[in-house]
């Protein structure tokens, strides 16, 4: 997601203050309500991500209608099940490939802590390989629990310090 | 052929080879030597008992109990419908076993899993190397004696993940 070249232009005019952090708030308030995610799907959580990004409880009225199956158009990234530690670079991948500013759910109980497989094969919790944002519980998580988190992302998203100056030089 | 009559054909056939031949049901449970592998399953997918499909390969460990590795074979006989699970008793150090995969083209990758996930090293396989553990995965599973909380950290280009 992008910043006009008008709304940068005004904002490098402006002095740190009132201005910039009306600029800021303006700027999450535009970014809470318009993220496109990627589906990083790999498990049997997929299904309640399904129902949940469908109409039955539609995750378009929060402005996160657009799923994009490229890491690159993407700025939320929905990790949806079990992380194998052969799958992590993989992830670790995609994670990299999003181009900033970028959000990362952890969806499920696979993806928080490993889950049931408590074992040799699957990453335990997937903060060991990207970070993470939002934790959403549940094996799998219902669609309620999947809403309350991504309102959750969309109240961290609203406060955070927003980022707009990449490659500025000074 | 009937059942009594398999039975005794496989101890006639095998019986230098077979340890143990039982019944469970409708399914024959053969228990051979390591050495008649070949011989075994090669008649065995032939006439008169035309097991041609070998439906799964995998082992146990049963070190602590009777301290040997025992791999199972399940055949089924798509002529009569009949299954049969042979089995083959192998040392607890350094396991090694003749391959199948000149006998059935699917024991190809099924043996490449038993020996990822249990160290059997089968002769004569023609690519014999890890198919679902990653490359630098030290250790064998499943493994009785492979600890259940060990964690490998995957190394990716340098970086630890």
């Amino acid at each position: 997601m992008g910043v006009s070249p008008g709304a940068k232009r005004t904002a490098r005019h402006m002095s740190e203050g009132y201005l910039t952090t009306k600029f800021e708030n303006a700027l999450g308030w535009a970014r809470e309500f318009s993220l496109f995610h990627y589906p990083f799907v790999t498990a049997c959580c997929g299904m309640e991500y399904m129902s949940t990004a469908c109409a039955h409880f539609d995750l378009d009225r929060f402005g996160a209608g657009l799923t994009r199956f490229s890491p690159r158009q993407a700025d939320l990234l929905l990790v949806v099940g079990t992380i194998t530690m052969k799958l992590a670079p993989v992830l670790k991948t995609v994670y990299d490939q999003m181009a900033e500013p970028k959000w990362v759910v952890a969806f499920g109980t696979c993806t928080v802590s490993g889950g049931i497989y408590d074992n040799y094969a699957v990453v335990q919790g997937i903060d060991s390989v990207i970070p993470v944002d939002v934790y959403i519980p549940g094996c799998p998580p219902r669609p309620e629990t999947v809403l309350d988190g991504f309102l959750k992302l969309q109240e961290k998203i609203r406060r955070q310090k927003q980022e707009w100056r990449w490659g500025r030089k000074d | 052929m009937g059942p009594e009559r398999l039975i005794e054909e496989f101890e006639k056939g095998f019986s230098g080879e077979t340890v143990e031949a039982s019944r469970d049901g409708k399914d024959f449970i053969l228990v051979i030597r390591p050495e008649a592998l070949l011989r075994v399953m090669g008649s065995l997918k032939e006439d008169p008992f035309f097991y041609r499909l070998l439906l799964d390969l995998t082992c146990v460990d049963f070190r602590r109990d009777a301290s040997s590795f025992e791999m199972v074979y399940h055949l089924f006989s798509l002529e009569t419908g009949r299954r049969i699970r042979v089995k083959v008793r192998l040392p607890a150090d350094a396991p090694s076993i003749d391959s199948v995969a000149g006998l059935w083209r699917n024991a190809n990758w099924l043996e490449r899993e038993v020996y990822d996930m249990f160290g059997i090293v089968f002769i004569g396989h023609p690519d014999l190397k890890r198919i679902l553990m990653y490359d630098g995965f030290e250790g064998f599973p499943l493994r009785k004696d492979y600890p259940l909380r060990r964690r490998q950290p995957k190394a990716d280009k340098g970086n630890a993940i």
